[in-house]
């Protein structure tokens, strides 16, 4: 085992009364690192959250959780995790003090403790000023705040968060974001995020899984994936005057291109091996008449990968 | 075991009820008509009425029959010479004991469901699942959550009810009369065996429903045993006295620890989330 995996799940298999639900699932996660489970619904995020903290049992294969078995010490798992769950699972009845009263005291902190962290999340979270209202008069986004606040209270070591930013404005994600990424990056804690927004798992996540029907396809950094899965860089080009056709057909015969395709009218896609081949092939261009008005290089987003995974199942768990 | 985290959930569920008017408001009223409006409606009413006791004792055929066969250790608390005195000890006194059974068989079955089904149904319950709390602590802090409660309610209404019962009629018995011996067993041996007995099932219905009224529903249909006990009296099959009582509280007792057994047995992470 990797001494820093706070995480570490191998061969992990569970059923709900007999319908499969994790299939073998292996991966690890290390200290202080942002991990994305990511996965259309169905995939076994939830369920490999619940089985991390001690809510169910694998039917087969093993995991440790901070040096940990969750099977048989869940409770001392749970003391030093928190979690968001998919939905924000608040008592509406109570006001948010209340609640996160409730959640603190079962966490084993004094009252003192309570007031002073509940104080500053209610703050951070913007919600001070209604903390002593009912829950249910809160919108979806506020609930869902007062949800992360919850799992912040006790000040855990491991962070699960399942669609954190799920209902909030693009600000309050972005503040979600950046909390993410103070809570694993300056205070060293580890986090484990489920979310169907690719783009928010790419900004924050060092490494993530992309998971189907309870396996895990591929998992890594980006840059892993990429070299793996999508490891040709992308070249938009945008012509003021287009080159003649043979001259677009001796690019696309240059090694190291992998493909040359028009996009629309004007604009072009080539797919290329690495960037080195891009300066040869502007001068190229530019000699025989072009005029060239953008050249945009970019690798596969996250989003690319996980679409190609999804599609070729098969090719990713080769 | 710890049992500051069986308290804290135990009164979180107690904040939810008391800011839930639509949940302890229904529960006032049944109490009220058993332990205040019925006992003042003989207490005060009848005689009131100048309506005779001796005809209202007389008027039905069950009553007779309920009187030939009643036996000796009850039928002492009853001087037929004071006909107003007896119609009380009759009617509140012996024949509406098992009634009051109902109460905290009601209280039980409510507050159990409103804390066990009704977390699943507001979707609270996996929340409270990632807590370091074990599965005995939340087993014990639901179970602490409906029974004290339940008893404590049950309680206050029999204590009010006594009052009414020797103040209201005070005027014309000039004596302090209930409660009868028979009630003793009755609260303080049969009524916690009832709401452990409604608690445990209600949590092995909880975990095969997924919502309050479904549990509530359910588990309701305990107060049968209440309806067998009135119904078993006014037949003259079964007179509550106090060594009956005993008997009876100590089935319950046993069918209780019973159906505790089962529930926590069922009663874990996995099965809720599975269930």
């Amino acid at each position: 085992m990797n001494m820093n995996a706070v995480i570490l799940c191998e061969d992990v298999s569970f059923a709900y009364n007999g319908i499969p639900a994790l299939h073998g699932q292996s991966f690890d996660v290390q200290t202080g690192e942002v991990f994305a489970l990511l996965g259309p619904n169905g995939a076994g995020k939830t369920t490999s959250i619940r089985i991390l903290n001690g809510l169910l049992k694998p039917q087969s294969g093993r995991c440790r959780v901070l040096g940990l078995d969750p099977s048989a010490q869940g409770a001392l798992i749970r003391r030093r995790t928190g979690v968001l769950t998919e939905t924000p699972a608040l008592y509406e009845r109570l006001s948010a003090w209340q609640n996160l009263h409730f959640f603190g005291a079962l966490a084993g902190l004094s009252v003192e403790e309570i007031d002073a962290r509940g104080a500053y999340y209610l703050d951070l979270f913007e919600l001070g000023g209604r903390a002593g209202d009912r829950v249910e008069t809160y919108s979806k986004g506020m609930k869902q705040r007062l949800a992360l606040a919850r799992a912040l209270l006790h000040g855990p070591e491991l962070l699960f968060l399942d669609e954190p930013t799920s209902g909030m404005d693009p600000a309050a994600a972005r503040q979600v974001e950046e909390l993410i990424y103070q809570v694993s990056k300056r205070e060293n804690r580890s986090v484990v995020l489920c979310t169907h927004r690719l783009y928010e798992a790419e900004k924050v996540c060092d490494r993530v899984a992309v998971m189907k029907k309870g396996s895990v396809l591929a998992s890594g950094s980006l840059d892993d994936l990429r070299a793996r899965f999508a490891p040709q860089v992308r070249v938009a080009i945008r012509f003021q005057l287009m080159p003649a056709l043979n001259t677009l057909e001796a690019v696309r015969n240059l090694r190291g291109v992998a493909s040359l395709n028009t996009r629309n009218g004007n604009d072009w896609e080539l797919r290329l091996e690495s960037t080195g081949v891009i300066p040869v092939i502007v001068r190229m261009l530019v000699e025989a008449g072009a005029s060239v008005e953008a050249v945009i290089p970019s690798r596969a987003s996250l989003e690319d990968i996980y679409l190609q995974l999804q599609t070729n199942e098969h090719e990713a768990l080769q | 075991m710890n049992i500051r985290n069986i308290l804290i959930i135990a009164r979180k569920d107690w904040m939810e009820v008391r800011q839930n008017k639509y949940a302890w408001v229904p529960m006032l009223i049944v109490p009220a008509i058993f332990v205040v409006v019925l006992p003042l409606i003989f207490t005060l009413l009848i005689p009131a009425l100048s309506v005779s006791p001796q005809d209202v004792l007389n008027s039905d055929t069950d009553i007779q029959f309920f009187l030939e066969r009643m036996p000796p250790q009850l039928s002492q608390y009853i001087d037929l010479q004071n006909p107003m005195q007896s119609m009380l000890v009759i009617m509140l006194g012996i024949m509406f004991a098992p009634m009051f059974l109902i109460l905290p068989l009601m209280y039980a079955t409510t507050f159990a469901s409103e804390s066990f089904a009704g977390e699943r149904e507001r979707k609270t319950m996996e929340a409270l699942l990632y807590t370091p709390a074990s599965d005995a602590e939340l087993f014990l802090g639901k179970v602490a959550a409906a029974a004290i409660p339940s008893i404590g309610v049950t309680w206050l209404g029999f204590a009010l009810y006594t009052l009414i019962l020797n103040l209201a009629p005070y005027p014309y018995i000039q004596r302090i009369w209930f409660p009868l011996p028979t009630w003793w067993p009755l609260i303080f041996w049969i009524t916690p065996a009832l709401v452990v007995l409604g608690i445990s099932l209600t949590v092995i219905i909880s975990a095969r429903v997924q919502n309050f009224l479904g549990a509530y529903q359910t588990s309701a249909a305990v107060v049968l045993l209440v309806v067998l006990l009135f119904a078993g009296q006014m037949s003259g099959v079964l007179y509550l006295s106090v060594g009956v009582e005993m008997l009876i509280g100590l089935f319950f007792w046993a069918a209780a620890a019973g159906l505790t057994a089962l529930a926590v047995g069922g009663f874990n992470r996995e099965a809720l989330l599975k269930g």
